[in-house]
């Protein structure tokens, strides 16, 4: 078993249900129907498998709240929407069979009735082809009524209306169930009252194609791969300056360097480097040796965030790329709370004008204050995240954006 | 209970109580823009962040359950840094014309920007620019001056159902709407208003009739005429810094005289006037077979509601028209008459607790004296405004009477201002018309008080008639379903029901003195029933002033004439 091309190996393969069978899939599911749910929750408790939707929480953990009441569902997170991240669509495109088969074991461990994948509005093909995929489980009897004589599970494909804070889980189910996409405040966590008031357990496109892994191969096959702590494949998405951009798998721990060298290389010479998508910090080159999990990147006061990776080269203006930030977060703020309503709209008009040669001097204080703001009172991990990437590009290049205010100063003072 | 520490205080509270309550019963007052005691917390604003030992981020108040041995800090240097801050990034949305606005020394957001000393605004200024909505009857929305906290959004579709408004857009421009952007007047709104007493800053806020009023009073062609309904007397005092509860009718009176108003009458009168003809509805259906349970019709804001979402239970509500139109009739045909005034001259003019009579009084329907029955409603607080801008000093200004024939009134017509009380005036005429006894008590204290649903049963000569009374529209929703299931089955839980479309009856009407809290309208309902308790005559059947009307021109309740001026019917929407 090739460790680096666990995901990567269905690149070459047709996304159909036999080129799954053949590659050892839906061994998992049968292996798990002949375990209780106990057992599967301590294999995966046993691979230390952590989400890999962004946060990194304990698969094992969520799925341990089932009390067996029903009915309760298990939602697949695939509302890919941060920013350079496009990792759960290489898996729904090339391996859609190995999220379901995952999909499948998380239901009959937690009880499950119901199944839903809540996919991004964007990924249209995606969907229809999801749509097929889900027929042909059907057909072999991995899904639907009596896949055993007391387990039947079905799955619903819902799509996103393209908001970026539905990502958030409570926000994903308020829209699923067809409210604003707005997240709510836990407790309840979705696994007490989630879809409906029901226990709903909530697990992103890779981390349930993780579980058929563990499930197919074993847990501690699972934490031969990665470190102690973050076990397990991954894969990383590197885009921006980099010689052939893509996904690419390594196993957690990876360096940046081993990684961006996968893609081929830095084009022209490297500036800074944006870990774990648009709500992770900006960092200058010395990121390159910083190894990819989630403990070392929360060591390094980041996150790792979904594993994108935006690689920036000396063309790249710093302050261009907090605008478009910026923007992007003003844009994506669902509006619920007022620091984040509020605070985006500001950073945004900031960033802007100092783009546009209108910065002011105090905007730099102001954007880390108001930045600080956010993170001590915005409602959802969205608003608190905002403080990642503007403090780290006023501290990282802080030079660069006042050189732009002074030189600025200088051209109003000449025009009068 | 559960003992924590709030600052240096360390206090005991009962289990489930919030940090942000915890911290009131501890003397310290966390600031907060979008969390009201009546309400269902909403986390919007991030103005009550506390810090709590045991926590990495810092935790909102409001939505934080207190636990054993939780130790809160509410002033640190960060935290105070947090609150002006997030005070700045609001006003810099906020349009600066304080000077002009309706909610001046009412308003939430200026109070804590006072409180927290904004002197200089950092942020970028910015306002949206959007139109006034002035198509609803009763109601203005100013969203320019909304700042999105969702209390109005949670009253409309918590306590109301009516479900009128929501969020829509996202981040700097959510905006609180009705469905798809349509009008507020072309909206399932009922106008009942409640958003405007939850509002906290002046974004909403009542139809103003003040300056039409003003122009009536100055046109010497124009004979005005008052009528004050029951619970404007037990609210108007708080603008003048009175309790709430305190009665204060005849200084009503006396300032409506002095404002110049021609002729002062009280809907009081037209409410004994309603249970006369309601209560003989209601004998009328139950002998004869008729549609049953009947329900009540004069809470506006109900009509609308039902006509929208129970077009089918239409023909259960009462014909009669609600107490303010029957007076407005009255004025314009039988005062006139024996006054001999040209109705054509006359305006009429009412003092409602209500932003939704605006909108009754503007129905099409409401014309049965040949001309618009009401023509000016005024609210609770536009009279205050007037009784300012006049200069009378309210507090001390002396006691008067109304104008005699349409003014008289007993205890059953003052409680119809509190939840319950149209049907313990009508089960007391009822029960003494029907059996000729005296009732030993007249006190229903079972349909009495704040509760949301409120059920008794009274034996009439053998027949158990069950009543049911609801306040707030939500509860209106709940037992209008349990009608409308039970119907399917054929059967029937009541024989007549109450329905107010507003928390605690009329007293917390949206055009009631602000802040209009529960607990408020807790101590109004205490008024009416003093009031009710203190009065000579306390049945609607033994007002003479009324017998008098029924002889010199109704003829009898249900009479024809009566059926021509006092009743109505509704329109499915």
């Amino acid at each position: 078993m090739n460790q680096t091309d666990l995901f990567l190996r269905f690149k070459n393969l047709s996304p159909n249900i036999d080129d799954y069978l053949n590659e050892n899939g839906y061994s998992g599911l049968r292996t798990a129907l002949t375990l209780t749910s106990a057992q599967i929750i301590e294999k995966i408790e046993k691979a230390r498998l952590l989400g890999r939707g962004g946060a990194g929480f304990p698969t094992a953990i969520k799925w341990k709240a089932s009390t067996g009441k029903t009915p309760s569902y298990i939602v697949c997170n695939a509302d890919e929407g941060e920013p350079g991240t496009f990792k759960d669509r290489f898996i729904m495109t090339h391996s859609p069979h190995m999220m379901i088969e995952g999909m499948v074991i998380a239901a009959y461990a937690v009880k499950a009735t119901k199944g839903y994948i809540y996919i991004r509005g964007e990924y249209p093909e995606i969907a229809s082809n999801l749509e097929n995929s889900l027929l042909e489980a059907e057909q072999r009897g991995y899904l639907g009524k009596n896949i055993t004589k007391d387990f039947s599970f079905s799955i619903e494909i819902i799509k996103g209306g393209g908001s970026y804070v539905v990502g958030d889980e409570t926000a994903l189910l308020n829209s699923l169930m067809g409210n604003r996409g707005i997240p709510w405040n836990k407790p309840p966590f979705p696994a007490e009252k989630g879809l409906w008031e029901q226990p709903t357990y909530i697990n992103n496109v890779e981390t349930l194609a993780c579980v058929s892994l563990i499930l197919q191969y074993g847990s501690d096959w699972f934490r031969s791969i990665g470190t102690p702590e973050s076990p397990g494949p991954k894969l990383y998405c590197i885009s921006g300056k980099v010689q052939s951009p893509g996904v690419y798998e390594a196993p957690m721990g990876s360096t940046v360097r081993d990684l961006i060298s996968l893609a081929g290389g830095v084009i022209g010479t490297l500036k800074a480097i944006q870990i774990g998508g648009t709500a992770g910090p900006i960092y200058p080159s010395e990121a390159l040796d910083f190894h990819l999990d989630f403990k070392s990147m929360s060591s390094k006061g980041g996150i790792l965030g979904s594993g994108a990776i935006v690689v920036m080269n000396t063309d790249t203006s710093m302050a261009e790329v907090l605008e478009v930030e910026m923007r992007f977060f003003a844009e994506e703020s669902c509006g619920k709370c007022f620091p984040c309503r509020y605070g985006t709209r500001q950073l945004s008009f900031m960033a802007n004008n100092i783009v546009l040669g209108k910065g002011k001097r105090d905007f730099l204080e102001l954007m880390e204050e108001t930045a600080d703001i956010m993170k001590g009172s915005s409602f959802c991990p969205f608003g608190k995240s905002v403080e990642m990437p503007v403090k780290s590009v006023l501290n990282n290049f802080s030079g660069e954006l006042h050189a732009l205010i002074r030189q600025n100063d200088y051209i109003r003072e000449v025009q009068i | 209970m559960i003992t924590l520490t709030i600052d240096k205080t360390t206090i005991q509270v009962a289990k489930g109580t919030s940090v942000l309550d915890a911290a009131k019963q501890a003397g310290v007052d966390i600031p907060t823009l979008c969390r009201h005691e009546d309400l269902t917390p909403l986390g919007t604003c991030g103005m009550c962040m506390v810090d709590i030992d045991g926590f990495k981020d810092l935790q909102r108040a409001c939505i934080t359950e207190a636990v054993e041995g939780m130790q809160v800090q509410t002033n640190t240097p960060q935290l105070r840094k947090l609150r002006r801050g997030l005070l700045e990034l609001v006003l810099a949305t906020h349009p600066d014309d304080c000077l002009q606005c309706i909610k001046h020394g009412s308003c939430e957001l200026q109070k804590l920007a006072d409180r927290f000393e904004i002197r200089t605004l950092r942020y970028d200024k910015y306002t949206r620019g959007l139109p006034l909505d002035r198509t609803a009857a009763g109601i203005v929305r100013d969203m320019n001056k909304c700042i999105g906290c969702g209390r109005c959004v949670s009253v409309c579709h918590e306590v109301q159902s009516v479900k009128a408004i929501d969020f829509m857009g996202r981040g700097s421009d959510t905006i609180i709407s009705p469905g798809y952007g349509v009008s507020m007047g072309s909206s399932v709104c009922v106008n009942c208003g409640q958003c405007i007493v939850y509002c906290p800053t002046g974004a909403l806020y009542e139809k103003e009739m003040i300056d039409e009023v003003w122009e009536a009073l100055d046109d010497p062609k124009k004979v005005v005429v008052a009528q004050v309904a029951p619970a404007v007397r037990v609210a108007l005092g708080e603008e003048f810094g009175m309790a709430p509860g305190s009665l204060v009718i005849g200084k009503i009176y006396s300032a409506l005289r002095s404002l110049g108003i021609d002729y002062i009458f009280d809907t009081n009168f037209s409410a004994d006037l309603t249970i006369l003809e309601e209560g003989t509805e209601l004998l009328e259906r139950l002998s004869s077979g008729g549609t049953l349970p009947l329900i009540t019709s004069c809470s506006p804001g109900w009509i609308k509601f039902g006509e929208t979402y129970y077009p089918e239970l239409l023909d259960h509500v009462s014909t009669c028209k609600s107490p303010q139109q029957m007076l407005g009739t009255i004025i314009k045909t039988y005062f006139a008459k024996t006054h001999t005034i040209d109705p054509e001259n006359i305006v009429s003019l009412s003092i409602m607790p209500c932003t939704a009579k605006k909108f009754e009084a503007a129905r099409p329907e409401m014309n049965d004296s040949g001309y618009q029955d009401v023509d000016y409603v005024l609210t609770t607080r536009e009279l205050a405004r007037m009784i300012r801008q006049a200069g009378l000093q309210f507090k001390s200004i002396q006691e008067e009477n109304p104008d005699p024939v349409l003014s008289q009134y007993t205890g059953a017509a003052t409680i119809f201002g509190a939840s319950g009380g149209v049907m313990e005036a009508a089960i007391r005429s009822a029960y003494e018309l029907k059996t000729q006894k005296t009732l030993g008590s007249l006190d229903f204290t079972d349909l009495r008080g704040i509760e949301g649903i409120k059920k008794a049963s009274v034996d009439i000569e053998g027949t158990e008639v069950r009543v049911a009374v609801s306040n707030g529209l939500s509860n209106a929703r709940k037992l209008l379903n349990i009608v409308a299931e039970a119907k399917e089955r054929g059967e029937m839980p009541f024989h007549f029901i109450e329905i107010m479309a507003c928390r605690g009856g009329c007293i917390g009407g949206g055009g009631q003195p602000l802040e209009n809290t529960l607990a408020k309208r807790a101590q109004r309902i205490e008024g009416l029933y003093a009031e009710d308790k203190n009065l000579p005559i306390r049945k609607s059947h033994e007002n003479a002033e009324v017998l008098g009307l029924y002889k010199e021109f109704l003829q009898k309740p249900g009479s024809e004439i009566s059926h021509h001026l006092l009743h109505t019917h509704y329109t499915a929407r």
